[in-house]
C-alpha cells in the first residue's frame, strides 16, 4: 500500500519537475519564468523529499531528509524575492502581448 | 523493495535529463536574472537527485552533501544578487 503513494508521489515529482523546466526555457519574461520555477521547482522537489521519508519510515535517515525539506521550504521563497526585486530595482519591464496598431 | 529501487532510478533519469533545458537557459538568458532563475531551479534538482540516491544506497553521507550544497547554493545566489552587477537598464 504504501509503495503505491511513494510511486504516485514520486511521478508527481517528475511530472512537476519536467512543466517547471519547460517553463523557464519557453515563458517570455523575467517575472513569468520567475513563477514558473518557484512553484513547480519546489513542488516538484518537496513531493521527492516526501516520497523518501515514506520510503525509509521512521529511522534517522527520514529525520535528516526532513530537515532538508523544512530547508527547502524556508528558502525557496526568499530567493524568488529577492532575484524578483533585484530585476525590478534594475528596470526591467513586466512583458506585454503585442498590440496591433489599428 | 525491487519496484521501489526501479522508480527511484527512473526519477533520477528524468531528472537529470530535465535540467538541461534549464541549462540552455542559463546559457542563453538575456539578463542575468534569468541564469539565476535556472541555476536555483537546476540546483534544487541536483540535491533531489542525491537524496535520491541516499536513499537507493542507503547510505548518510550523501545526505550531508545535498545539505551543505543547498546552504551554499543559496548563499551564492544571495551574494550575486545582492552585491554584483545591478546596473539598470535602459528603458
Amino acid at each position: 500500500m504504501i509503495l503505491v503513494i511513494v510511486q504516485i508521489l514520486l511521478g508527481v515529482g517528475i511530472f512537476f519537475g519536467i512543466l517547471g523546466n519547460i517553463g523557464v526555457l519557453k515563458f517570455p519574461d523575467v517575472y513569468t519564468r520567475l513563477q514558473a520555477s518557484s512553484k513547480c521547482g519546489i513542488t516538484s522537489v518537496f513531493s521527492i523529499f516526501i516520497a523518501c521519508m515514506l520510503l525509509k519510515g521512521f529511522t534517522p535517515m527520514s529525520g535528516r531528509i526532513l530537515v532538508i525539506a523544512l530547508f527547502f521550504l524556508v528558502t525557496g521563497p526568499v530567493t524568488t524575492h529577492i532575484i524578483g526585486r533585484r530585476a525590478w530595482k534594475r528596470g526591467v519591464l513586466p512583458w506585454r502581448r503585442k498590440r496591433s496598431k489599428d | 523493495m525491487d519496484i521501489s529501487i526501479l522508480t527511484l532510478d527512473i526519477t533520477i533519469f528524468f531528472l537529470m535529463g530535465v535540467s538541461v533545458l534549464s541549462m540552455v537557459r542559463v546559457v542563453i538568458g538575456p539578463t542575468s536574472e534569468d541564469r539565476m532563475i535556472g541555476l536555483n531551479l537546476v540546483l534544487a534538482q541536483v540535491s533531489a537527485i542525491l537524496v535520491l540516491t541516499a536513499v537507493k544506497f542507503n547510505r548518510f553521507i550523501y545526505l550531508d552533501v545535498a545539505l551543505v550544497y543547498a546552504i551554499l547554493g543559496f548563499i551564492g545566489i544571495l551574494a550575486i544578487a545582492k552585491y554584483i552587477g545591478g546596473e539598470k537598464e535602459k528603458r
